[in-house]
């Protein structure tokens, strides 16, 4: 390990860190705009000059290997010359128009020009200008201001894995673009705007908005997929302006899809923002205490098993755990929180986990894809995939769907039939899992959501006991399931499924459709076919008037991720809290307390009051709960169930990746990048001004 | 310099490009030369092949083709075309004359040179002659330093000009005859202009022992 000196302190790092990294670690800032450390190495900005003892010049700390006995100088008369001086150089073409730049306030060449650089400028020549670059409807370009530091290059080359940017010309030539004026196809492409240090890539939807010490910021959960990316609302008064990534190394790292960052526009659109109570066939406006009694009415003399409840793809735990209570005391057994029918059993926690982890993913040797395609599915854990293909060594295989997934891998078939050749043994692809240190398999809803999906998710774990994939004695089981909705594990979890005697959500929806089932109580379910709930008394409680809200009976306003309280379980089985950002609009309430207000118009209060007491009671009936941030490894055990399987080809169930959920269904962002990307128009043509 | 005004106008930009047998030939040669996985390190004699089966520029869908052929992102290609002067990506004139203006053919008069070819060929840098003759350009230094100031045309250099030699150079070229590449002046490669100035004493016998050191003349040439 190097012993380095850094201003006087002699400090110790780990090998094959550079000067840079040494210096952070012995507390030293180093300005810097090209580094990054999830990004390879440029050293092109030479913003981080240092003086090391015995070099003739100023070195690139960024790119300089820490080695034993160097003496490096950050606060030399020296060094703050050198910054002085690149920052004059990288000023004299940046224009100074802070005050018009969406970026001022949270720009990295703003402050780094205050804190280093020149206190006026000595250029009176004319600074250069560059057009503007098509990138597409999520980020806009201001080429003048930037700055050549390749971030964002490096970004979609290694990280996204769409080589489409690049530097053309050279020297006062150099323009970063696609070249051809084409958008960014990469669902991971507003992280370019994190990235961008200067005002030269800019969030589109947000730009003018706002400015960044205008904003209250809230640390929050994702609930677009199953990831649960850390993020943080930005928010202004009553509206949210914007969603950003948390740092989380264990599950998003610093990234954030598309979806997460850009569909917070649907959540001003189309809102519950009271309740409804139909009447003569239409919705009403209605107070709260009528649309209780409307449900109460009805529900007067029903019997328990003639109701059912689903909850929807962002339901928080919480509203899920008091629906599921209010459903008990009601006697209905009816409960599913799998609207598109998964053939998930909530028995074996290990059944429907993302076992490995997400940082895992980079310890395994060897994966097979089945019915799925995570780039769509799941974008961010799509990232964490091809940085581990980038590392090499690192066989996959697919049966499924053939797609683009940003890294290369074997198509080995493309339904149940490759699947039963695998576990027979008689597929070569076999032998590369067994042959694997640490395999791993990613079952994806694709090939879980049909009707033979407990026959699959059993020749899964066939698959995975036969080829060591879980190996209890190391700490690594590679069997992994990868939900796509947010609220799915945590409906698990809370056995949101459907008691003895109960009816999953097929069983409920021809229950409803023949009469059986006579009140249906929609908790944010959307993605069902509401044509089959026949003559059912529909309760949707929810945030956006989707599919659910229009064939209502009822509607209870209830709030988006963004305005409650909730806990969400990631498809790992990591339980982690979003909070509300602002409060929801109009009537609209959190959902518990919806569900704990009716129950109480019902006669059957819920013995929860508050979300402390309503949080204990969650985890005392489910210990996963009380681990917050923590991904705890399930037991391994026999699911599934030994039948024959179908013939039908995997199919992912995303067809459209920018519209999944109510959310961003409602937002204007997401249907632009539907137009651009989904329908094809994505190359600027001459009437796009 | 945006990239639409290098890439030519889209009306120039034919519709598909593949390298004939024997440039694909020669290309895969030169890919060979590279070990397994480098084959990219090839992309610029390739383009160069390209870009001279191609009447001397490279058309967006060379470029592809190149890209396609190397297994690299386009980008990268794009890149690469962009850097190099020497590759043209918008249509040139049969003689592409390259002006150095760089700083030492410059102190040397190619200011007088740049007037002479315009004054020729009646059209600025940058554009091309009516007849599609001719292509004019300002380059950077071509590395002809000790015979400037000269001119590229083509693959030949045209050295220690001036006006007068530049006219004549390119009016031999109008009437269709190749003029002599080298220096223009009567002068022989890149010896001295005038006497030798150095290393004019008698070379040094063999096994002598090492004179103590004169100081070498300053000056020269």
């Amino acid at each position: 390990m190097p012993k380095l000196t850094v201003n006087g302190r002699e400090i110790e790092v780990e090998q094959g860190l550079t000067v840079l990294q040494a210096c952070e670690q012995a507390g030293v800032e180093i300005p810097r705009f090209c580094y990054h450390e999830r990004l390879s190495i440029a050293g092109n900005c030479r913003m981080c000059l240092v003086a090391m003892e015995r070099s003739p010049k100023p070195i690139a700390s960024c790119a300089m290997p820490a080695a034993d006995g160097m003496v490096i100088h950050t606060d030399t008369p020296e060094v703050q010359k050198a910054r002085k001086g690149v920052m004059e150089f990288l000023l004299i073409n940046h224009p100074l128009d802070c005050p018009i730049c969406d970026q001022g306030g949270e720009c990295d060449l703003q402050d780094q020009a205050m804190g280093y650089g020149p206190d006026h400028s000595r250029f009176h020549e004319n600074k250069r200008a560059v057009p503007e670059k098509y990138m597409g409807p999520l980020i806009k370009t201001f080429m003048t201001r930037c700055i050549h530091c390749t971030r964002c290059i490096r970004f979609a080359t290694e990280v996204a894995g769409v080589p489409e940017l690049g530097a053309t010309g050279r020297g006062e030539h150099v323009e970063v673009g696609t070249y051809v004026g084409k958008a960014l196809s990469s669902e991971l492409s507003g992280n370019l705007i994190d990235l961008c240090p200067v005002g030269a890539l800019t969030s589109a939807p947000y730009a003018f908005h706002a400015r960044s010490w205008e904003l209250r910021k809230t640390e929050s959960v994702d609930v677009m997929d199953a990831v649960g990316s850390n993020i943080r609302v930005d928010a202004r008064g009553l509206e949210v302006l914007r969603v950003l990534p948390r740092t989380n190394d264990e599950v998003n790292e610093e990234w954030i899809s598309d979806k997460t960052r850009f569909a917070c526009d649907g959540l001003r659109r189309q809102r519950l923002d009271r309740p409804y109570v139909r009447c003569d066939g239409k919705l009403h406006p209605a107070t709260w205490s009528e649309a209780f009694a409307a449900i109460a009415d009805r529900l007067r003399g029903v019997d328990g098993v003639r109701v059912a409840a689903l909850a929807g793809d962002s339901a928080d735990a919480e509203s899920m755990f008091a629906l599921k209570g209010l459903m008990a005391s009601l006697g209905s057994p009816n409960r599913d929180c799998r609207q598109d029918g998964a053939k998930l059993e909530a028995g074996v926690r290990a059944s429907y986990l993302f076992n490995t982890t997400i940082a895992g993913i980079e310890r395994a040797d060897a994966c097979l894809l089945i019915g799925t395609n995570p780039r769509r599915e799941a974008t961010v854990l799509n990232a964490r995939l091809r940085k581990r293909h980038l590392a090499g060594g690192f066989p996959i295989g697919l049966i499924g769907e053939a797609a683009d997934l940003t890294y290369a891998y074997q198509h080995l078939g493309a339904g149940p039939e490759t699947l039963a050749e695998l576990v027979a043994g008689r597929h070569p692809f076999a032998d590369t899992l067994d042959k694997a240190e640490t395999p791993m398999l990613i079952l994806g809803m694709g090939a879980l959501a049909r009707a033979d999906g407990a026959a699959v998710l059993f020749a899964a774990r066939r698959l995975a006991e036969q080829c060591g994939l879980v190996d209890p004695d190391h700490a690594w089981n590679g069997f992994n399931v990868l939900q796509m909705a947010a609220a799915r594990v945590g409906g698990l979890d809370l056995g949101f499924v459907p008691a003895d005697g109960g009816r999953d959500t097929e069983a409920i929806l021809d229950g409803a459709g023949k009469g059986e089932i006579e009140v249906v109580y929609l908790l944010g379910a959307d993605e069902i076919d509401t044509g089959r709930l026949g003559e059912a008394f529909v309760i949707y409680q929810g945030h956006h008037g989707d599919a659910g809200a229009m064939r209502a009976d009822v509607v209870l306003p209830g709030g988006a991720y963004t305005e409650k309280h909730g806990t969400y379980v990631n498809t790992e089985g990591r339980p982690q809290i979003g909070r509300p950002a602002v409060s929801p609009p109009g009537d609209a309430r959190e959902d518990w307390t919806i569900i704990r207000a009716l129950s109480a118009a019902l006669g059957c209060a819920l013995p929860f009051d508050e979300l402390a007491s309503l949080r204990a009671a969650i985890e005392e009936a489910h210990p996963v709960f009380a681990r917050i941030d923590e991904a705890t490894p399930a037991n391994w055990a026999a699911f599934g169930r030994d039948a024959e399987t179908g013939v039908d080809p995997f199919a992912s169930p995303v067809a459209n990746y920018y519209m999944t959920d109510p959310i961003s269904r409602a937002s204007a962002t997401m249907a632009q990048c539907t137009a651009t990307f989904v329908s094809g128009a994505d190359t600027k043509t001459g009437t796009h001004g | 310099m945006s990239d639409e005004v290098r890439m030519g106008d889209a009306a120039d930009q034919p519709q598909a490009f593949v390298l004939s047998d024997e440039n694909r030939e020669k290309a895969q040669a030169m890919i060979s030369l590279f070990p397994e996985g480098r084959q990219a390190s090839a992309v610029l004699p390739i383009l160069d092949l390209a870009q001279r089966q191609n009447d001397g520029w490279l058309p967006r869908v060379a470029l592809d083709y190149v890209a396609e052929l190397l297994g690299i992102p386009r980008i990268q290609v794009y890149e690469v075309a962009t850097f190099y002067s020497m590759l043209n990506l918008a249509p040139v004139g049969r003689h592409h004359v390259q002006v150095c203006t760089n700083l030492s053919c410059w102190l040397r008069g190619s200011d007088d040179v740049l007037t002479a070819c315009k004054n020729v060929l009646g059209i600025e840098p940058g554009e091309t002659t009516d007849d599609g003759l001719f292509t004019l350009s300002e380059a950077e230094c071509l590395g002809a330093c000790v015979n400037a100031p000269m001119m590229q045309i083509g693959d030949d250099y045209y050295e220690d000009l001036d006006a007068g030699s530049a006219q004549a150079v390119l009016t031999a070229l109008t009437e269709g005859k190749t003029p002599e590449p080298g220096p223009q002046n009567g002068r022989k490669g890149c010896e001295p202009a005038g006497k030798l100035t150095s290393l004019t004493d008698k070379p040094a016998k063999a096994r002598r022992k090492k004179a103590p050191a004169t100081p070498v003349e300053k000056g020269g040439a």
